[in-house]
């Protein structure tokens, strides 16, 4: 099992996904940079890290979506193989279109940066297998554009087949436009695309996998794709 | 050749930062203002191409990066010298 982090100009969340794989779940991981056109056969799942691509110009994500390597992660998800989107990552797997929906502008218009809880709505997929249902996490988010936006006919599609896989909530779990930190409709944090291998996430699971950097629930997504990869 | 190019929000869809310029456009006492959506203007130059085909290409141009479809529309303008 080996694991590809792919840096793009202005990734800053690389080294911690690199971290978390390597010397916490001691897996094989390699960084991908973003002029790579062919991605080596034996990885199996590609993690798209946090940051800031680019600068942000036009719209997140809009200009490293066209990235020589995305090509590629085009054709690594066709194939069936697992990409993790985390918080910048997942601004470009949506404006790549392999996951639906955007992310707009926080509707504070502040850049946020703290800890949220986010409910887990649906264990069965690979990144999420180690989860419980229901299970309410605690982690970090850093974005001002986390605002998850779709129109009411994909918001329909995404619920009935179970696409939600995260949702911001209380500390008790309760999904309330009170909990919302950023204004993402229907409190959505994190979707896995129709055919289940392609997720993105806002909050950064791969700052809370140890207790010296203040809690480990963000373990449990990487110990799942982990496990499910086998 | 010249095109203007402006990308808005398509109705519907809330904008958060127009409505912060709104409140404070009340706030200096333009009570009048009703709405305000913000968006984004971009000036295009283009070497040597007919008219038609480079409005085409502009077309392409927005729905490939300038727009994303999901929460904008745009439109084009030909700027005559």
């Amino acid at each position: 099992m080996k694991f590809g982090v792919v840096v793009f100009p202005g990734s800053n969340c690389d080294h911690d996904c690199h971290h978390v794989l390597k010397n916490v779940l001691s897996k094989d991981v390699t960084y991908i940079w973003h002029k790579t056109t062919a991605v080596d056969d034996d990885v199996d799942c590609l993690i798209l890290p946090g940051g800031f691509s680019y600068g942000d110009y036009l719209r997140t994500g809009a200009i490293a979506r066209f990235s020589p390597v995305m090509a590629e992660v085009e054709q690594f998800a066709k194939k069936g193989k697992y990409v993790m989107g985390i918080c910048n990552g997942f601004q470009i797997l949506c404006e790549a279109g392999l996951l639906p929906g955007v992310l707009m502008m926080n509707n504070s218009l502040k850049f946020i940066c703290k800890n949220v809880h986010i409910r887990v709505e649906n264990i069965h997929t690979p990144f999420t297998s180690k989860c419980r249902k229901g299970e309410v996490l605690k982690m970090p988010i850093a974005h001002k554009d986390g605002n998850y936006f779709v129109d009411e006919s994909t918001l329909k599609r995404l619920e009935d087949n179970g696409q939600v896989l995260f949702r911001y909530s209380t500390p008790d779990g309760d999904v309330s436009s009170k909990a919302n930190p950023n204004g993402s409709v229907a409190n959505i944090a994190g979707v896995v695309n129709a055919e289940g291998n392609v997720m993105g996430m806002m909050p950064h699971p791969e700052r809370v996998c140890e207790p010296i950097l203040g809690g480990t629930d963000g373990l449990g997504i990487f110990t799942s794709i982990v496990e499910f990869l086998g | 050749m010249r095109f203007n190019v402006y990308v808005t929000l398509k109705r519907g869809v809330l904008d958060p930062q127009g409505k912060a310029v709104m409140d404070a456009l009340h706030s200096l006492h333009f009570g009048e203002v009703r709405d305000v959506r913000v968006g984004k203007f971009i000036e295009l130059n283009l070497d040597g191409l007919p008219e038609q085909e480079a409005r085409a290409r502009v077309e392409k141009m927005c729905q490939e990066l300038l727009a994303n479809p999901v929460i904008e529309e745009f439109r084009i303008e030909e700027v005559r010298a």
